[in-house]
Parts: C-alpha cells; structure tokens; sequence
C-alpha cells in the first residue's frame, strides 16, 4: 500500500515538471509547425540563470524565501531575451521550409546553446539545494516529501488551467486558434501572424526556462541536462499528440505515472519504459492520443 | 556524361590510403572518419527517399555491440566476421522494425525512431553483463582469417575499413542508378504518383530502411573495431544527431558526398577538441544553420553547380 502511495506520488511530482517543460514545447508545435529542439536549451539556460541568480540573492543576506522570487525572475529574463532572439533572429527566415528542416535549425540552436552556457557557466555541476528544503516537507503514509513539490505541483496546474482559459476564453486565444487553423487566412483578414508567432515562441520558451529553473533547487545542474530533458518532452509530447494541451498534460501524467512505476518496481527498466510507451502509442496511434485528424492534401 | 563514379571512388580510396601512411597519427580519426562514411551512406539513401532518422544510433550501436559481443563471450576477433554480423544483426532488426518504420513519414518517423534508439539505450544503460553506462573493450587479431601483421594492426584496420567502405559504396550506387534507387527520388516528390505507377511506396521505404539500417551496422561495427571500446551513448539521440548533421553537410548529391562530410567532421572536430573543446558544438551549430540556409543540396551541391555552368 505504501508503495502505491509512493508510485502515485513520485509519477504526479515527476508529471508536474514534465507538463511545464512539455507544454510550451507543444504549444510552440501548435502555432508555428516548429519541433523545437532548443526547448531543451532553453529549459538548461533557465536552470542555469535560477542558479546563479538564487545563488547570488542568498550570498547577499537576503531572506531565503526570496529565493523563489529569484527562481522566477530568472526563468522569464532568459524567457524574453534568448525566445525572441530565436525566434526573430532565425526562425523568421525559415517559415515555409519543411517541417523536419525546421527541426534540424532548431538542432543547431541547440548545439549553440549548449556551448554557450558551457562558455558562461563552467562544465562543473552548480547547485542552488536551499529552495528545496526550506518550506519544511509533509508526510503521507510514513513517506516523507519536501514541501518544494507541492509547489512544483501548483505551479504546473497553474499554468495549464491558464493557459487552457487563454486560450478558449480570450481574444487573443480566439486569434491563436484562428491562426492555428489557418495562417494565410488570418493574415488576410488583418491578424498579426508574424507578432503571434513571436508571442507564442516567447511565452514558450519562458515554459521552458521556468522549467529548469524549477528543477535547479532539486538536481545538479551540469552540462548534458538540455539533452536529457528534450527527449523526454519530446516522448511526452508525441504521446499527447503534437499540439494539443489536453495531450500534453495526459502524456506527462502517463509519463510520470509509468517512470515512477518502473523505478519502484523493475528499475531495470526505467528509461526503457518511457521510451517503450512513447514507441507503442506511436504504433497504436500515428499521431498520438489526442491529435486532430488532418485532411489529406495532394 | 559518363559515370565516374567508380573512378572517382577507387582513385579517393587510394588517396585516402596514401594519406594514411604520410599521417600515421591520423590513422584513427580517418579510420573512424570511413565508418562513420558509412553510415552516413545509409542515412542519405534515407533523405533521398524524404525521410530523416532520427535514431540511426540504434543500429550503429547495434552493430558496434555485435562487434563487441563476438569478442567478449565468443573469442572471435576477425574483423570480416565482426563487420558483416554487425551488419546482418542491423539488417535483421531493422527488417521487423521497419514493417512499422515504412507507414510514418516526416516527423513521426523521426520521433518513432528516436524512440527505439531510446529503447536500446535505456537497455544498454541497465545491462550489467554488458557493463552498463561504462560499456566494454573489444580486440581484432585478422581480417579475413589472415592475422594481422604485429606493429601494423591499425594501418590494416584503416586498410580493411577503407575497402569495404568503397565495396558498400559501389553497390549504393549501383543500386541508387537502377529502378529502385530512382524511385526514391520519386517518392520523396509525390508518393501518390508512385502509387498509380502500380510501385509500392512501402516496400520501397522498407527495402531502402533496411538498407540504411544494415550500413549504420556496417559503420557502427568499423567504429567499435578502430576506437576498441563500445558503450550505450552510441544509441544515445545526439549520436544520431551528428549522423543527421553529416548527412546535411555532405547533401545527397553522390555516394563520395557521405566520405567527404564525415572525414571533414571528424578532422575539423579532432582539431576542435584539442584547441577548445568548449566551442566545438557552436562551430557545428553554426555550420549547419550556414549550410541549410546557403547550401540546402550540401557540400557536393558545390561541384555539381560549378559543372553545370561549365
């Protein structure tokens, strides 16, 4: 029973910080046809900025609880500067091009990025434990979780339900969805397309960096962790079906819920059950669960 | 114009050889350069058809572990032996997998074979037997049961690699000119044509996947031989990415394009991790945006432009 406990656990907390990372690398998918590879870069960079920025709010005498404070700002500061920089600088010269060129550009931003936070921050792992253990933890079932996840929890459902009321309850999301159905058309009856893709690859990659700088306070952030974490929002996007939110939260649910599994009960096969999952909806369904079905065009 | 095709690739092996025994210290990197050639030969027979894989690391891996394996708990070190079961093995499981591999096209069949290299990878990582992340050694004593000459083992290796490469090379491009070879091109334009042409896409794609899938064995097999070591990164998704990256460069313009990319990659990179090891992947990111944006048909697109102005 106490395992039960613990596999629910773990895979809710472990879905939590999948679905912010995956949902912006959905919704970007949504809009503008991009796979983003450099999401992964961005999540990295997030978690890198919260590091030093919650480490220098902390080296000054600051209130602890600040930290969180910093944790965020750092994610939307590497949000809205490297988004748009992607996003105007390069992306915007490849509109049109296949969809798999698109993946490959973003490939190489990734491979950029990797190098330049290699270059700013150092190859040696960074730490920033002190959010983690300082809203005490909680207990179910004689299990012991810090506090820290409850947040991580909050936050990703905070952030689907606003995203899901944009989206369906607001003009912009209106515009958004217009512009998702059809592009030239919404151009031509006056929406800004260009500024929506900008806002949207912005408000992406802010997900991403929010993300990792989630996750600084829990791991060790080094080199590598971009590679890591998109293939796993890759596996929890496929599974979802590409572009839809609904998709995104139930792939990081099945996700979470199958890793946590694995871990408990057959750790031989823990990063072999995510992919084996994300591999099986492939075949059972193309397009993942929840995709739109797309007329074919000649 | 005639093909000089074969020309071409004999008088490169030749003078690939010739660089070998000027350069002994360069021996490894142009040795790992060839099979890496090789695997990229499969990945661009893959782009012809429209498709780009994102998980080719799995039967690179599955030929360099083949290698491996045969070595570890069989004693056999022949490195004709080792290729050619690297190469089967890949062709094999790619025969099962690419009954389903044949029905997905542009992202799906990007994701869905990331996904099995995954797979692999999230195997490997958890199999103590095979040592786990850290992986294990491998040795060759002959080639073709003749053994190898003592103080000379590597030049040979780069020798027997070099051959090969240009054996796989010549039938691709046999292939490539026949019926099949050109529908990929057909199917990468209009499948639905191809279709009323009474051909079928699917065995197309399956037979070309298949293909691809027995070089990456092929290369991934050559690798473990010259480096003497395999571990599960090779299955892992930025290896594939590189794969993917020197097929971009090198275009699918000929069969020499895949050699040319890889042995520019492997010496630019050689270079790149002696001098600043932390700049390497920007250079390539750098490149690849340049050769997507300016050079969409890759680096041969360079010769075949100059040859139609002349």
């Amino acid at each position: 029973m106490q395992q039960v406990f613990a596999i629910l656990i773990d895979g809710i907390i472990y879905a939590s910080w999948l679905f912010i990372i995956a949902v912006g690398l959905t919704l970007i998918y949504g809009v503008m046809k991009i796979l983003n590879v450099a999401h992964g870069s961005l999540y990295a960079l997030g978690a890198y900025a919260a590091t030093s920025l919650g480490g220098y709010w902390l080296a000054q005498g600051h209130a602890p609880l600040g930290s969180y404070g910093m944790l965020l700002i750092a994610a939307i500061a590497v949000g809205i500067t490297v988004g748009p920089l992607i996003e105007r600088g390069l992306l915007r010269l490849m509109y049109g091009k296949e969809e798999v060129v698109l993946v490959l550009v973003t490939y190489a931003v990734f491979l950029i990025l990797e190098d330049v936070s290699k270059l700013v921050w150092g190859v040696d792992p960074l730490s920033i434990s002190e959010p983690y253990g300082l809203l005490g933890n909680f207990e179910v079932a004689d299990l012991v979780y810090p506090n820290y996840n409850l947040l991580l929890v909050a936050v990703s459902v905070l952030v689907g339900a606003a995203l899901a009321w944009v989206l369906n309850r607001t003009r912009q999301g209106k515009i958004l969805q217009a512009v998702i159905h059809d592009r030239e058309m919404s151009g031509a009856l006056g929406i800004n397309v260009s500024r929506v893709y900008l806002a949207t690859f912005t408000v992406g990659a802010i997900l991403a960096a929010m993300g990792g700088a989630l996750t600084a306070p829990s791991i060790a952030v080094q080199p590598g962790i971009a590679a890591d974490t998109i293939v796993l929002a890759f596996a929890v996007v496929v599974i979802g079906g590409l572009g839809s939110l609904g998709g995104a939260a139930l792939g990081a649910v099945m996700v979470g819920l199958v890793r946590a599994w694995a871990v408990h009960k057959w750790p031989e096969v823990e990063l072999f059950s995510v992919y084996a999952v994300m591999a099986l909806v492939l075949i059972l369904r193309p397009k993942g669960l929840f995709a739109v079905p797309e007329a074919r065009k000649i | 114009m005639r093909d000089r095709t074969t020309l071409l690739l004999a008088a490169s092996l030749v003078a690939l050889l010739v660089l070998g025994l000027i350069l002994p210290q360069w021996i490894n990197t142009l040795t790992i350069a060839v099979s890496w050639g090789v695997v990229v030969l499969g990945m661009m027979l893959m782009m012809r058809t429209g498709l780009v894989s994102f998980g080719q690391g799995l039967y690179y891996c599955l030929g360099g572990y083949s290698a491996a394996v045969l070595h570890k708990f069989y004693g056999i070190g022949d490195i004709l032996v080792m290729v050619l079961t690297g190469m089967v093995v890949a062709g094999a499981v790619a025969a099962v997998l690419g009954l389903l591999m044949a029905k997905y096209r542009d992202i799906f069949f990007a994701m869905l074979s990331l996904a099995f290299s995954m797979i692999l990878f999230g195997l490997l990582v958890k199999t103590q037997q095979l040592g786990s992340t850290d992986g294990f050694g491998l040795g060759v004593r002959s080639v073709a049961g003749l053994a190898l000459p003592q103080g000379h083992e590597r030049f040979v290796v780069f020798a027997a690699s070099g051959v090969i490469a240009l054996l796989l090379a010549l039938a691709v491009h046999r292939y490539l000119s026949g019926h099949l070879g050109r529908l990929a091109g057909a199917i990468k334009d209009n499948e639905l044509r191809v279709e009323y042409m009474g051909e079928s896409v699917r065995n197309v794609i399956h037979l070309n996947y298949v293909i691809s899938a027995a070089l990456a064995g092929v290369g991934g097999a050559l690798a473990a031989i010259t480096v003497g070591h395999v571990d599960p990164e090779m299955s892992y998704w930025t290896q594939s990415g590189e794969f993917v990256f020197i097929t971009i460069l090198s275009g699918t313009g000929s069969v020499l394009a895949p050699f040319l990319g890889a042995i520019i990659f492997e010496t630019v990179r050689s270079f790149a991790y002696e001098h600043s090891p932390n700049t390497w992947q920007m250079v390539l990111g750098i490149t690849m945006l340049l050769v997507i944006m300016f050079l969409p048909g890759g680096l041969w697109s360079i010769f075949t432009r100059t040859r139609k102005e002349a």
